[in-house]
């Protein structure tokens, strides 16, 4: 089996594109929760190819840019505290903080590190048992159970010179309060893929029962990407809404319950800043008190300031899903990957950087 | 005991003169180095094509290749995609105290390898060595000269609409085959660089129709960069088919896993040609017969619109932009 041509084949793609112009009748708006997805649905020009029936928006799917700028802060300025080495996901490194970003800290000369995994972090703990390694712990349900095992090694390896900075979010909690807010109306979701693939589907069913909004959970290839519209399609046409599953290769109604134990085991529900949404409750997760010495909270004594956001950026509503890229005058002329106002812009997986680089459907 | 790189290695002294004869003289042999005078005197007719370039890829070693093989090949090809004959190279290195004189050895066999392929002699050079810590195992400049044939005029400005463009095989070989082997990365792959001198299927070309407009390697930032460079420079609108782009399933395994784009994934052995579409049979075919252009495609065309602008046409038939790669590729998040 090939995991990737297989997922991209331009026939099964215009079938699935075929079936979406047969069904659509009634106007719907479709969010795309996941940064994933938008970025899979404008580089594949689907927009462009959809019916004029169907409207997709993108929802606050991306951990970099939903990471508040109170806490970029913190991690920025814990990057310059003597014998502290940060290590992060490379998405972070570019984000603009009040004052500057990770990336111009480490060419000030703060000593920040690039990951593709906490383990990787662990390693450079290990390396440097004089200096204290703080991983930035940013992500979904997806990230949080590698960076749980992390936290568990260093515990067994009584390795004590390592800690997370956990700024993790959690999705349910905010779909609820974008939909509770009602500043969107929804006729359909597409949930996070590899967000469910760890906590399952069933998180998702009170989206269809409460809101009576359909749902399809689906993964971030092409042909995932137009099936889940397919599914959507189909579910609004007949008046339905249910949680349905169109990524069996990747999720189980179910979850990983492995990956959940780890989640639970160290880390407990905790309220959580939201860039452009506000504080929400236990939609975010802090370190157990039965592992505070892996806390870099805990750990150093900081203080970042009062944060600045830029006034005109619009980062927050586009989370939001009530305005898009293209409401926003900074789009493409003050900011744009080189000069990046805010996150959306930075972020690989950000709504902002996908329709600059790709084009919004109608200006490639 | 295995000999390593001793600070006195480039002290000017007895233990450099015996380095530069033993490790360079002896493997690079030719009557222009063995002079050992302070300049390379060579005689060249008619426009010559002047170029340098230093590299520093890590690991020094990767699969297909070396720092030495690329050295010689990445110079090559900037004289070769600038129509030019490729004479004569300089070799400067920059070697980190404690550099196994083994690594050394094995580097320069392949600067000597590398340029016997491509037909180019390493006349002149430099060695220096550095602190440990200074520099990260070994650098290396190489710069060369090129004779540029009569009646060619290869250049970035001149990409006209209706002209076709062409790429000599699949894209993003050397940059996954070398980010395999980086420490924090390294997965297993049987992809190897296609890191390779491009000159001979070049002159092939140039012999097939002189009236080739641009010749590209693309290096660093992909093929996506090196086009949006020809569109700008040429003030034109290139649109390129997705479906004709040939790319490996392990290069878009790894991209996938590592969140990039083999659009803009390093290649070392690759060129992009744009031709006058009346003349494109026969460069396709000279790029088919030489072993580095076997799988030639054409992958778009020059159109008129927006000039500076690179479009792609997707699987769907839809249009998208592909724009120039904005800071370096970096690792996705989730």
């Amino acid at each position: 089996m090939k995991f990737v041509s297989e997922f991209r084949d331009p026939k099964a793609a215009k079938g699935l594109l075929a079936s979406i112009h047969r069904r659509s009748r009634t106007p719907a708006r479709l969010m795309e929760f996941c940064g994933g997805h938008t970025v899979a649905i404008c580089r594949n020009g689907v927009r462009q190819a959809l019916p004029d029936t169907i409207d997709m928006v993108s929802g606050p799917g991306c951990p970099v840019c939903v990471t508040a700028t109170a806490d970029l802060d913190k991690a920025i300025a814990m990057a310059q505290i003597p014998d502290v080495i940060i290590a992060t996901f490379g998405d972070m490194m570019r984000v603009p903080g009040s004052q500057t970003s990770l990336e111009r800290a480490r060419a000030s000369g703060a000593d920040i590190r690039v990951v593709y995994s906490p383990l990787d972090a662990l390693a450079i703990a290990q390396a440097n048992p004089d200096r204290q390694v703080v991983f930035l712990g940013v992500g979904f349900e997806t990230t949080a159970p590698a960076i749980a095992a992390s936290i568990l090694t260093a515990d067994e390896k009584e390795i004590r010179n390592y800690s997370v900075l956990s700024l993790h979010k959690l999705c349910p909690p905010v779909i609820r309060a974008l939909l509770e807010a009602g500043d969107v109306r929804l006729s359909g979701l597409i949930c996070p893929g590899h967000v469910s693939a760890v906590i399952g589907s069933r998180p998702w069913a009170f989206i269809a029962s409460e809101f009576g909004i359909p749902c399809v959970v689906t993964g971030f290839e092409l042909l995932d990407v137009l099936h889940g519209i397919d599914r959507l399609t189909a579910q609004v046409e007949a008046g339905e809404a249910k949680v349905e599953i169109a990524y069996g290769r990747g999720v189980k109604r179910d979850g990983n319950p492995a990956a959940m134990r780890l989640m639970e085991q160290v880390f407990e529900p905790a309220p959580a800043e939201w860039r452009g949404i506000g504080t929400l409750p236990e939609s975010g997760l802090r370190i157990r008190s039965d592992y505070q010495r892996f806390d870099a909270e805990c750990l150093f004594e900081i203080d970042p300031g009062v944060p600045h956001d830029q006034t005109d950026c619009i980062c927050g509503d586009i989370l939001r899903g009530t305005q898009t890229p293209l409401d926003c005058k900074s789009f493409g002329t003050a900011c744009t990957p080189e000069t990046p106002i805010g996150p959306c812009m930075v972020s690989s997986e950000g709504s902002c950087s996908a329709y600059y680089l790709y084009g919004d459907g109608n200006h490639a | 005991m295995p000999e390593e790189i001793l600070m006195a290695h480039g002290d000017g002294g007895k233990l450099a003169r015996d380095l530069v004869a033993k490790a360079f003289v002896e493997v690079l042999a030719n009557p222009i180095l063995e002079r050992l005078d302070d300049s390379a005197v060579v005689e060249l007719n008619g426009r010559t094509a002047f170029t340098t370039d230093s590299y520093v890829v890590t690991p020094i070693f990767f699969p297909g290749g070396d720092i030495g093989k690329l050295a010689v090949c990445g110079t090559v090809n900037d004289l070769a995609t600038s129509g030019a004959r490729p004479l004569y190279l300089s070799l400067s290195l920059i070697i980190e105290e404690g550099l196994p004189r083994e690594d050394l050895d094995r580097v320069i066999a392949s600067v000597r390898e590398a340029a016997d392929e491509a037909g180019v002699v390493v006349v002149t050079g430099d060695t220096k060595v550095v602190d440990r810590g200074s520099a990260d195992k070994l650098y290396i400049n190489t710069a060369g000269i090129g004779e540029i044939p009569e009646g060619v005029n290869i250049a970035g400005d001149a990409a006209r609409p209706g002209d076709l463009v062409l790429l000599s095989g699949s894209l993003g070989d050397h940059g996954i085959a070398v980010m395999s082997q980086r420490e924090g990365i390294a997965f297993s792959t049987r992809l190897t660089s296609d890191c390779a001198p491009l000159n001979r299927m070049v002159s092939k070309m140039l012999e097939a129709s002189p009236r080739i407009h641009c010749l590209r390697d693309p290096t660093r930032g992909g093929l996506a960069t090196t086009l949006n460079e020809i569109a700008h420079q040429s003030r034109v609108r290139i649109l390129i088919e997705e479906m004709s782009i040939p790319v490996k399933e392990e290069v878009a395994s790894a991209c996938e896993m590592l969140g990039l784009d083999p659009l803009y994934m390093a290649n070392e052995g690759k060129l992009v040609a744009v031709v006058p579409a009346s003349d494109v049979e026969d460069v396709l075919q000279a790029m088919r017969r030489s072993r580095y252009g076997e799988e030639a495609v054409i992958v778009g065309e020059v159109v008129l619109g927006e000039p500076g602008r690179v479009a792609m046409r997707t699987r769907l038939g839809t249009t998208r932009i592909v724009d120039m790669l904005s800071g370096a590729a970096l690792p996705r998040i989730c």
